[in-house]
């Protein structure tokens, strides 16, 4: 039972559209092979589909390495090659924390606490700064 | 010390000295219920203090019958510790230096030494020397347990203390939807901030907050250690997705930053905490309006 919560992520990890946006979704450990391949995935779609924005929810990632750091970076950095922007959402404090540490600070990253918040980070659809604009404009 | 191996007509000094303590228990105790160290924990009733003397006197007895007069971690110390540490702190309670209570330990071994000569009247002299030397030594441990239990009483309070003050240094407040703070008091050591880090990113996933506010009013002086840590929970509340803004730097502290070329970066600064609030209200959209008469209409 145990040996199927611990085997690592082997086949490719889901990359799904939502209207204009990808989602995926990191859970566990992500390895090279399973890396690259999510490279190539994100990349590929991107192209085909058009889509303006990447959300890369890691809400499920509990231990992280420089690895793991890199890889999100060299997502990002695809991604505005390919005319999309990315947000990494869900990040926990430990993990965070352990990134700092370790020296990455991802500048180029966008961050949101929830996948909602990154969703509506991409699409524009923030409910608080509408309001705060309307309130400016009626001034 | 090889003069306690030697073995005698009655086994070795410290034996001797062991058979010696057990006889003379009941003297002993009573003795020593008169000597400030006694006296003043056990302030009720002198049986009291005699009781707690023909405990410590029988351990010294156990210890001097293994041969260890001279080891502070023998079996027998063991047994009496706490109730060493117990007139240790009375002592110390009493505001008793280290050392005045050194002398009262030192105190109780006349009397011992005084009954011993007593009992040895017809041993050879160098007997009684050696005899006198196994429980001057012994003496000596007993006090060393004493000091060093106390020590370690104060090294304890020391380290509850130290982290009562760092539960209660860090606070994370919510000051608004989404908007919680962090006033920071006192200096900031590397134990400290990693605290702080923990508990505000812990409050950005608790309370959904957008926006963390640090304080540093309370913080004396800011060096560049400290303001590595800033940056550091700067950018790890920025990873998680909330923004941070740093608060109550002071004109000086500001001046001894630009002295020491410290660069905080992208790191959103405001004057004051209620700057910080206004600042990050205004950027959640919630606007501050004036209550007062009139005021709607006229604008």
């Amino acid at each position: 039972m145990s040996h199927d919560f611990s085997r690592p992520v082997t086949g490719h990890v889901p990359v799904l559209r939502l209207g204009d946006i990808l989602l995926v979704t990191l859970q566990g450990d992500l390895y090279d092979s399973a890396a690259q391949q999510l490279q190539q995935d994100i990349g590929e779609t991107i192209v085909s589909t058009g889509v303006t924005g990447v959300v890369i929810d890691i809400s499920g990632v509990e231990i992280v390495d420089s690895f793991l750091g890199r890889v999100l970076a060299e997502i990002a950095a695809n991604a505005r090659l390919l005319a999309a922007r990315t947000v990494v959402s869900g990040m926990r404090p430990a993990v965070a924390i352990t990134l700092v540490e370790l020296g990455l600070t991802l500048p180029g990253l966008r961050t949101a606490l929830t996948t909602e918040a990154a969703m509506n980070l991409l699409t524009g659809v923030d409910p608080d700064t509408r309001s705060g604009g309307l309130r400016r404009e009626s001034r | 010390m090889p003069e306690h191996e030697t073995v005698g007509p009655h086994g070795s000094p410290s034996r001797e000295v062991g058979d010696f303590l057990r006889r003379r228990t009941e003297q002993i105790a009573q003795r020593w219920a008169d000597e400030p160290l006694f006296r003043t924990v056990f302030t009720v009733s002198r049986d009291e203090a005699v009781e707690a003397g023909r405990i410590v006197v029988e351990a010294l007895a156990q210890v001097a019958d293994t041969d260890q007069v001279h080891d502070p971690d023998a079996a027998g110390f063991t047994v009496v510790r706490e109730q060493l540490a117990r007139m240790g702190a009375a002592r110390s309670r009493a505001g008793f230096t280290t050392a005045q209570v050194s002398n009262d330990v030192d105190a109780l071994r006349p009397p011992v030494e005084n009954l011993l000569l007593a009992d040895l009247p017809e041993e050879d002299s160098d007997r009684v020397r050696e005899c006198a030397t196994a429980l001057t030594v012994l003496m000596g441990t007993l006090r060393l347990v004493v000091l060093e239990t106390a020590l370690s009483e104060g090294q304890a309070l020391i380290e509850r203390q130290q982290l009562q003050l760092m539960e209660v240094a860090t606070p994370v407040i919510k000051l608004w939807d989404g908007i919680v703070a962090v006033p920071l008091i006192g200096t900031l050591d590397s134990a400290r901030s990693q605290v702080v880090m923990e508990t505000l990113l812990e409050a950005v996933v608790d309370q959904h907050a957008r926006f963390a506010i640090l304080d540093i009013t309370g913080v004396p002086t800011v060096d560049s250690l400290v303001a590595q840590h800033l940056m550091k929970t700067v950018a790890a509340a920025r990873l998680m997705g909330a923004e941070c803004v740093v608060s109550g730097i002071r004109p000086a502290i500001a001046q001894t930053m630009v002295h020491l070329g410290l660069d905080l970066g992208n790191v959103i600064t405001r004057a004051s905490l209620a700057d910080a609030l206004a600042y990050t209200l205004h950027k959640l959209g919630a606007g501050i309006v004036d209550a007062t008469p009139g005021g709607a209409g006229s604008r």
